[in-house]
């Protein structure tokens, strides 16, 4: 049985959840900053897809965009609600953040809005953007 | 094999490179800001590392002091502990130790007031030494007993009337709560954390430990 190869958005999906989870590793094991909880929580469904998207590639396994939706569909919902935080939409003490790093906090502020969570909610929205594209070229692929 | 296990592979690579790469650039840069913030004498607030009241042993002009931000119920503490004491015992003389807390756990609080109420009778390391020992008994995290502590006290000979009052009240809190804070101000994040002559100790272990004395001592 011979597959198609990939569509690029794939890749495009792979190449952020590895940018994410290795900069996630840089933030928190090179510059020594505490993940808050809400950070762990995206982390946990971030971290699979830098594994799971490559095997889908070598694969040529279209499904691997339906194994990832789920992963990202969790991640995104956690990263607006970790943004409405940052930004003091909802008030902090209504987190899920108990012991040592609050949620509310800002480590990183680059260009006086790059935030950590931001980050987080861009590379969750563009690899969910790239998996449907993927999923969508893949059925046209059929047709 | 398919072209794609070798893109991925590669990509793969370079990222994981870039990764390690970008770290040790950190890293150096960061541990140039370190010296030269230690060559300008800006090393950590010493009126802040050490308190006037921070229990202490070794001579009070030693050449080398050694900062522990600590939690009697901390298992890295209890790990480290005998390191710090081996050090201590192989410098004898030439190091002081200061112990400040820095509670993180549901009874790090009482433990200092234990501490502290032993200290009163001049037995703080007999009960310190007792509280890491016994640390599995009294400090399980899922199953702590507090109500063991007095226990040590005893078994170390205290005089258990004063002990309890002192242990029972509150006129510890403010102390520990005070460490608490300078701690924060100095940036300390967990425990244990040591500074040697001001300077963070950024590795933990016995030769870490010993080396960076050996150093101080050499100065």
């Amino acid at each position: 049985m011979s597959r198609e190869p990939a569509p690029w958005p794939l890749y495009a999906a792979w190449l952020t959840a590895l940018a994410a989870t290795l900069g996630s590793l840089f933030f928190g094991e090179v510059m020594q900053l505490p993940p808050c909880s809400l950070c762990w929580y995206q982390r946990i469904f971030m971290f699979p897809l830098a594994l799971l998207l490559p095997v889908g590639i070598v694969l040529r396994d279209p499904r691997v965009v339906w194994y990832c939706l789920p992963l990202v569909a969790i991640g995104l919902a956690i990263a607006v609600y970790h943004n409405l935080v940052d930004y003091g939409v909802i008030p902090e003490r209504l987190t899920p953040c108990t012991q040592g790093v609050s949620c509310a906090t800002r480590p990183i502020e680059w260009f006086g809005f790059v935030t950590i969570p931001a980050l987080a909610l861009a590379a969750f929205a563009a690899i969910g953007i790239c998996l449907l594209a993927s999923a969508s070229s893949a059925r046209r692929a059929r047709a | 094999m398919r072209r794609e296990v070798f893109v991925v592979a590669g990509i793969a690579l370079v990222a994981v490179a870039a990764l390690l790469f970008g770290a040790r650039l950190y890293r150096g840069a960061q541990q140039e800001r370190e010296q030269a913030a230690a060559t300008q004498g800006l090393a950590a607030d010493p009126a802040l590392l050490v308190r006037p009241d921070s229990p202490s042993k070794g001579p009070r002009d030693a050449k080398v002091t050694i900062v522990e931000f600590l939690d009697p119920e901390c298992e890295a503490c209890r790990a480290m502990y005998p390191y710090v004491n081996r050090v201590l015992a192989e410098y004898d003389g030439q190091v002081r130790l200061v112990v400040r807390y820095v509670p993180l756990h549901a009874n790090s609080m009482l433990a200092a007031a234990a501490l502290e109420a032993a200290g009163e009778q001049g037995r703080y390391w007999e009960m310190l030494d007792a509280l890491f020992v016994n640390q599995p008994a009294w400090g399980d995290h899922q199953n702590p007993r507090p109500d063991l502590i007095p226990e040590y006290a005893r078994q170390i000979g205290l005089d258990m009337a004063a002990f309890q009052a002192s242990f029972e009240g509150i006129k510890h809190r403010a102390k520990v709560e005070r460490d608490r804070s300078d701690a924060e101000q100095l940036g300390v994040r967990g425990t244990p954390s040591f500074f040697v002559n001001g300077r963070r100790l950024e590795q933990l272990g016995y030769e870490p430990l010993r080396a960076r004395v050996a150093e101080e001592l050499a100065k």
